[in-house]
């Protein structure tokens, strides 16, 4: 009820891109931390570089898939109008 | 709090000017517009000429990229567009089996009772032939005694890119045969890394020493998807459909991976997700739903990050150059000076995207393994057991070295 209230009125389209936009903050400040504690750990023992690569880009892809579902989400509202 | 106290920062005074002469700038520039009128004209002239034809429509282009066709686009617009037809395979329930090529419904045509609305094959009414007014037919084109098999875009393109992968793979196992104990040479270079890649890091580590099991599904899905989500990127014909950005196949994919769990979980796994071991029992009648939720929503979330990252790589290419028509309705100027920006940006996102087509094949890949090792893992117990054994193994080993 409350949805389909809500993807008939052209604020939903709004509302969606700022749902992207907040869901893009979350992952820029989840890759950030990855990103800044990998290259401390890297700092600390850069003989231990490859594996510290691999997780962080693993990681990194993870938290992605988080931003990615509020992506989608959001893409359904725009493109379900 | 008054407005002297914000304006004693020097910082927040600096941004605060850069406000004010940027307001002032921006209204002076509307207030001193010598001919307002003019513009008005032809900001009304443009808005008719949008309406009747029909304007650029980013959001259109986009979903039709990204989506599943009938046919494979090449270049050109409307009347004067290039595409590849692709076979149109129909069973009718009343009249048995069509096979046709889609140029025949090409431009809302129809042929044999059927046509196209919205990409979509339907059974057209009778009595209404020729060009008809698609709205209306979109509310009786009737698909309740059509099964649609035909080979569309991304089946074509999931077909090309299997020939590519048999073609690479036979060569390569053809060489390894004739060239046993020399070095790799060609194409076996470039599969050989990878392949070992995916041996060592990806199954080794995260299934253990029953990896074995599991090397032909891990390798196929993780060439599969590669190649895959390389085609995507090729914006010509060989290439360009949005076959791992369409959510069938990563569901496709996703469910494989559920199965192989399924078919390859043991007790402890089992027990693990209905009652984990040393937990109170109230504490359970939380944490056993959830655990069984789990178990779908792994696969589930491996299907969403597959075809969330390959669909938005595309829509993120074919939205930097939408921009430029966008900007080049206003003004050629304004076209032209961001075409060099959001070609710019393309090259740099395409170069994004081949990392990502990697790391994606490597997450599921990974993602799947690690599921794997999880379904087939003994008990601590066991584990201890297994170790003590490699031990005298290897201790064995040693005294007989």
């Amino acid at each position: 009820m409350m949805s389909t209230v809500l993807l008939e009125t052209p604020l939903a389209q709004g509302v969606a891109a700022v749902g992207a936009g907040i869901a893009a903050l979350g992952a820029g400040v989840g890759i950030g931390r990855i990103g800044g504690s990998a290259l401390e750990s890297v700092a600390r023992q850069p003989e231990a570089v490859n594996d510290i690569r691999s997780n962080m880009i693993l990681t990194a892809a993870l938290v992605e898939g988080a931003a990615f579902f509020a992506m989608v989400v959001a893409l359904l509202v725009v493109f379900n109008k | 709090m008054s407005y002297t106290t914000i304006l004693l920062s020097k910082k927040t005074r600096i941004i605060t000017l850069f406000i004010t002469v940027f307001a002032l700038s921006t209204f002076k520039s509307f207030a001193y517009e010598p001919n307002e009128d003019s513009l008005k004209k032809a900001a009304a002239v443009a808005h008719t000429e949008t309406e009747t034809k029909k304007g650029f429509d980013a959001g259109k282009l986009i979903t039709e990229h990204i989506g599943d066709a009938h046919e494979w686009h090449l270049w050109g617009e409307g009347e004067h567009a290039v595409a590849i037809p692709l076979p149109i395979i129909i069973y009718n329930k009343k009249t048995g089996l069509d096979i046709f090529l889609s140029n025949k419904l090409e431009g809302g045509e129809v042929y044999k009772g059927y046509k196209l609305v919205e990409n979509k094959v339907v059974e057209a009414e009778e009595g209404l032939v020729g060009v008809n007014d698609e709205v209306e037919n979109a509310a009786t084109g009737n698909t309740n005694n059509i099964i649609d098999l035909s080979i569309t875009k991304n089946v074509m393109s999931l077909l090309i890119s299997a020939f590519i992968l048999l073609w690479v793979f036979l060569s390569v196992a053809k060489t390894y045969k004739n060239r046993v104990g020399q070095a790799p040479k060609g194409l076996q270079s470039f599969v050989e890394p990878l392949i070992v890649f995916v041996r060592d890091d990806v199954a080794k580590t995260s299934i253990g020493p029953k990896y074995e099991k599991f090397m032909p599904y891990l390798l196929t899905v993780f060439f599969f998807i590669f190649i895959n989500n390389l085609m995507g990127l090729i914006p010509i014909f060989p290439g360009g459909a949005n076959l791992t950005g369409n959510i069938a196949v990563c569901a496709v994919l996703a469910c494989f991976t559920l199965i192989i769990i399924f078919a390859n979980s043991n007790g402890h796994y089992w027990r693990h997700i209905f009652a984990m071991p040393g937990v109170p029992a109230w504490v359970l009648i939380i944490l056993t739903p959830i655990e069984l939720m789990g178990v779908v929503l792994r696969p589930f979330v491996l299907m969403i990050r597959l075809f969330a990252n390959i669909t938005a790589g595309h829509i993120i290419a074919l939205a930097f150059f939408s921009l430029i028509f966008i900007f080049g309705e206003m003004s050629t100027g304004a076209g032209l000076g961001v075409a060099v920006l959001s070609v710019a940006f393309t090259v740099f996102m395409g170069f994004l995207e081949l990392l990502v087509a990697f790391l994606q094949a490597y997450v599921f890949t990974l993602l799947s393994a690690m599921y794997f090792g999880a379904a087939i893992e003994e008990g601590h117990h066991a584990h201890d057991e297994h170790h003590a054994h490699d031990g005298a193994h290897s201790a064995a080993q040693i005294d007989i070295v």
